[in-house]
């Protein structure tokens, strides 16, 4: 069979992952540590487990309503009333999705006609291109820059729109760059929507860890409820990758939208991972503080290690990821990366794995141990040493 | 002051976890200079609130052999001078690890190691259950340590997050 007849064109046209042919190389070689994955390294909380352990216990191993368990999105509504001043009625503003990513796809989908434009600020997550090309749209990168930060800039948005625009992707914190829009960034952002028909999708879903002052919901600038769809999850906050299990917020006439496409893809979320999360939201609060304490902690190691050896880097507000420029070295990000994985075995990811305004930096992860971050630092600073761009005063 | 106070806090959770760290590796992780850093240690050590640092040893996978026991024991307190006494006594000899005074069915709780069973077993004898104040002792040897200060010995640290982003 010929299969270049029968494959979509669209499916087939889209990139692989630049992170997954980077660590594939990875995984040829031995003894590699890696400050490379985008997910938490702690275990789920024991108490959330375990409220999935007797949820089987009780033979609670059927399908749930297809938004997902009331108990849970009443749990969410107070959540999010609790820590973000949000306010959704659980009963048709907030919808249980298949992790954060599943939601990102409703939401592009619930939108996007043929030909709409997506407007995604890069250096960013890998997965807002392909959804958008999926849903037929045009995806529009806005690039953000070290400069600024890697804050979305109102005037790059102004420029960006078209009357074709649908969407804007708004993901703060951000990865891979640990960005941060405080509460004025945002109210420039929303003086330029305010009089266009933008949907905005607010990608929360490293809201929690927000290390200086707390992190404020694109949904909360005033006049910007209507328009915005916020999403999380579970992942990130309460180290529940695994779970996949995430959520929607949003005006119920775009949610009912998303959760007809939910209903006919997926039928409803785990329901083992459901039960879990009711706990998580219920009695976690302090378990989200004690792991967003851990990684300050890693975080200040790993830029002032960073920053001392030349490779610079702004002192990310969020996320767990650092993502310095690699200037002195005079590489390309690929370069660079795969000059460090082979002379010190340390992975770490190309900065244009994440849109081409990611080239000249890489993405580390400090979702590790401190002990595996100062080995992982140490080699960092030895293949520095090596290329002979270490600065003199480094100590 | 408060400010110190939290600085302080964060310089004990870091070292109960791990002591071994540099103090500059400390100071970027609280994010003060290596001199604030020291001088916060410095200052724990010598309030006593910092009382050393100590490996955290699974001797059962070393070769050498290691007995261990919980010992409850009831005693007379002495009028004056309560559980003191007896319990400073008891905490000075070196098979004793800990000395906890207790609520509830008896008084002093210890733990006490040894080479063998028998070394245990003598000390209690002919040093623990003699001393004047001693009512009873109650010795309960351990047979297997499944957690120790909060390290699981059963439990891999591996990593085994797969690398996907």
């Amino acid at each position: 069979m010929d299969y270049s007849k029968v494959l979509s064109d669209c499916v087939v046209n889209l990139k692989p992952s630049g992170i997954r042919r980077f660590f594939d190389l990875a995984n040829t070689m031995e003894g590699v540590i890696s400050l490379g994955v985008g997910e938490p390294d702690f275990k789920t909380p024991y108490s959330i487990r375990r409220a999935g352990i007797e949820s089987l216990e009780k033979g609670h191993t059927w399908y749930t309503a297809n938004a997902g368990l009331l108990a849970l999105r009443e749990e969410i509504g107070k959540y999010l009333n609790r820590r973000f001043n949000l306010s959704y009625n659980p009963n048709t503003e907030i919808l249980i999705t298949v992790g954060g990513s599943e939601a990102i796809d409703l939401c592009t989908r619930a939108v996007i006609n043929p030909g709409d434009e997506v407007l995604i600020p890069e250096p960013c997550f890998v997965a807002y291109e392909p959804i958008a090309k999926l849903a037929g749209a045009v995806p529009v990168p806005i690039y953000t820059r070290a400069e600024d930060d890697f804050k979305l800039m109102p005037k790059d948005l102004k420029k960006a729109i078209t009357p074709k625009t649908k969407l804007l992707i708004f993901p703060y914190p951000a990865n891979p760059t640990g960005a941060i829009m405080k509460k004025d960034d945002m109210e420039k952002i929303a003086e330029v929507l305010r009089d266009t028909n933008i949907i905005v999708l607010s990608d929360e879903i490293y809201a929690e860890l927000t290390y200086e002052g707390k992190h404020t919901s694109f949904a909360s600038i005033d006049g910007m409820r209507e328009r915005t769809v916020v999403v999380n999850g579970f992942s990130k906050a309460y180290a529940m990758t695994g779970w996949r299990l995430g959520y929607a917020a949003g005006p119920r006439e775009i949610l009912s939208q998303m959760t007809k496409v939910h209903q006919f893809a997926l039928m409803c979320a785990p329901t083992t991972s459901q039960y879990a999360a009711i706990e998580a939201m219920k009695n976690c609060d302090e378990e989200i503080e004690r792991m967003a304490i851990q990684f300050g902690m890693r975080r200040g190691l790993i830029v002032s290690s960073l920053n001392r050896m030349g490779l610079t880097c702004a002192n990310p507000m969020g996320a767990f990821y650092v993502f310095p420029s690699i200037k002195i070295t005079g590489m390309t990000s690929e370069q660079f990366a795969e000059g460090l994985l082979r002379s010190k075995k340390v992975a770490v990811v190309p900065g244009n794995a994440f849109g081409e305004s990611g080239e000249g930096f890489v993405r580390i992860s400090y979702s590790y141990s401190i002990e595996h971050i100062i080995e992982a630092l140490k080699r960092i600073e030895a293949y520095l040493d090596e290329l002979g761009v270490l600065p003199k005063n480094n100590e | 002051m408060s400010n110190y106070l939290s600085y302080e806090n964060k310089v004990l959770d870091i070292l109960s976890d791990n002591a071994r760290l540099s103090e500059k590796q400390i100071a970027d992780m609280i994010g003060l200079t290596e001199k604030e850093t020291c001088d916060i240690i410095a200052n724990l050590e010598a309030r006593g609130i910092v009382k050393g640092y100590k490996a955290i040893i699974d001797w059962e996978k070393t070769d050498r052999s290691v007995c261990s026991a919980r010992i409850e024991l009831r005693v007379t307190p002495k009028s004056g001078m309560g559980f003191e006494e007896i319990a400073d006594t008891i905490a000075q000899f070196d098979e004793v690890e800990t000395v906890y005074l207790m609520s509830g069915g008896y008084d002093l709780a210890l733990t006490v190691s040894a080479k063998t069973f028998k070394d245990i077993a003598m000390f209690v004898s002919h040093r623990l259950a003699p001393l004047p104040s001693v009512l009873s002792t109650a010795t309960h040897f351990v047979l297997r340590k499944y957690k120790e200060r909060g390290i699981i010995s059963t439990e891999n640290s591996d990593d085994m997050r797969e690398d996907i982003g």
